[in-house]
């Protein structure tokens, strides 16, 4: 069985979620693998939803906001343009890949985009492959070091 | 009243909740009026056979300080635990892994490595380590089983209440001992210490917070008087319980965090990476690295003494 990633997509509001509905009105294709949590910004994204996104299983999290200058609340997805690299970069401490988290901007009238970094960010993960050390065994054959004690 | 039975117990732990105890000075006597101390390694002289001969549930309280990382640790936290009517975690190790917890960013294996072989003071050609088990004539010699991750209390037995700090402040160790003398416990499940943020008890003036670079203590001498965080140095404050006293910040060093996350925060160590990144003034890809660059251990700095209870615990390994 070829590996079916699950991923989770935080889609602000205003711009991404509009973009999001562009693309499913327009019949666009993707791919199904990313769960969508409307959030009123991407400024709302707290790291903790990722870290618990990563904790409750996902292999992966994209985080999209309105383009740099857009935001509703005009200063939302600066604040997670700054969150979200120093995340990833705590993440790579943690054994995470950082190329699991991606932060990208999509606006209301941009279904074609939104499609392409569904894909892509799909691809990606497929690459990295499962997070979890058994699905890893289980897919990869990964042989992962030393075995925890607890 | 007949004399409370208490019980002192360290684990992985550097001494320093021990000596805290020691600090409430001439209360200690009030201790010794209310209690008689049945276990407490570091001062006196008892065996662990002693508490198995006890009866469950005949030691009133139980301070255990220490995070949890082998399996000795283990099976005297389930001893006491069996032993005792309440459990108190006392200090940031027990309560959430501390100090010691950093070393959930490696394994047994690294740790074994450093501690065994690479350490300067080493010399350990033919890399012997620690064994669980090791026959010689006389017969099997044991140790503890070492684990990679470590775990505060709480994750191996139930906890009644958590005293944070490291080590705990003189003033909240005397609220425990007045609970303890008067009977009048807080509902179980309590962290003794404030509910809300250090911010909120900090003297400091604090303003807009808007800063450009990152410095580490070393790197700057900070106004005694203004916020902290504000002058650039990274302070736990935003993202830490209060209660301590704010005693770091009063001999102007940023707080480390060792009080842990205040009441309804699950990860303290996100929490404050979010707090951070939200005040750096920074729009554009150059600015962005700068501040990453900046921040040069993101993990370690934000979960100095929480990686236990933190939201994912340990590496990935």
């Amino acid at each position: 069985m070829s590996f079916e990633p699950k991923i989770v997509g935080f889609c602000c509001n205003w711009c991404s979620y509009r973009g999001a509905d562009m693309a499913g009105t327009a019949r666009m294709k993707c791919a199904p693998n990313v769960r969508i949590v409307r959030v009123m910004c991407s400024g709302r994204v707290d790291p903790v939803f990722v870290l618990k996104a990563f904790k409750e299983g996902a292999d992966g999290v994209l985080i999209l906001g309105c383009h740099p200058g857009d935001c509703h609340y005009a200063e939302g997805n600066y604040k997670a343009a700054r969150r979200i690299p120093l995340l990833k970069k705590m993440l790579e401490q943690f054994g995470i890949e950082g190329d699991r988290v991606r932060l990208d901007w999509v606006s209301a009238s941009e279904g074609d985009r939104f499609t392409k970094i569904i894909n892509e960010v799909t691809e990606k993960i497929k690459k990295l492959g499962p997070l979890s050390q058994d699905e890893r065994r289980e897919h990869a054959k990964v042989e992962t070091g030393s075995i925890l004690v607890r | 009243m007949p004399k409370l039975k208490l019980a002192l117990y360290w684990s992985a732990s550097c001494g320093g909740c021990d000596v805290a105890v020691l600090d409430i000075n001439e209360r200690i006597l009030d201790v010794a009026q209310i209690a008689d101390i049945v276990l407490w390694p570091v001062a006196m002289d008892f065996k662990y056979h002693h508490i198995e001969a006890l009866d469950d549930n005949s030691i009133d309280v139980c301070l255990w300080n220490g995070s949890v990382r082998n399996s000795e640790q283990e099976h005297v936290a389930k001893l006491l635990r069996a032993k005792s009517k309440v459990m108190v975690a006392f200090g940031s190790c027990a309560v959430s892994g501390g100090i010691p917890a950093l070393a959930n960013f490696i394994n047994r294996d690294l740790a074994f490595e450093r501690a065994y072989v690479e350490a300067p003071t080493n010399d350990n050609p033919n890399r012997v380590f620690p064994q669980t088990s090791t026959q010689v004539k006389e017969g099997t010699l044991e140790l503890p089983e070492f684990w990679d991750t470590v775990l505060a209390l709480g994750q191996v037995v139930p906890v009644e209440y958590y005293l944070p700090g490291c080590p705990p402040p003189v003033k909240l160790i005397n609220q425990v001992v007045d609970a303890l003398a008067s009977g009048n416990l807080p509902p179980p499940g309590s962290v003794i210490a404030s509910e809300k943020t250090l911010c909120d008890e900090c003297p400091r003036v604090k303003k807009e917070k808007n800063i450009n670079k990152v410095y580490r203590v070393h790197e700057i001498i900070p106004d005694p008087e203004k916020c902290l965080l504000e002058q650039g140095l990274i302070c736990m404050g935003p993202a830490t319980r209060g209660g301590c006293g704010a005693s770091c910040i009063l001999v102007n060093m940023p707080c480390r965090g060792c009080f842990g996350p205040p009441a309804g925060v699950y990860d303290q160590g996100a929490k404050m990476l979010s707090a951070l990144a939200s005040i750096y003034d920074a729009k554009n890809e150059g600015e962005i690295a700068r501040m990453l660059g900046e921040v040069v251990d993101p993990a370690g700095t934000f979960y100095r003494f929480g990686m236990s209870t933190s939201m994912l615990v340990r590496k990935r390994i």
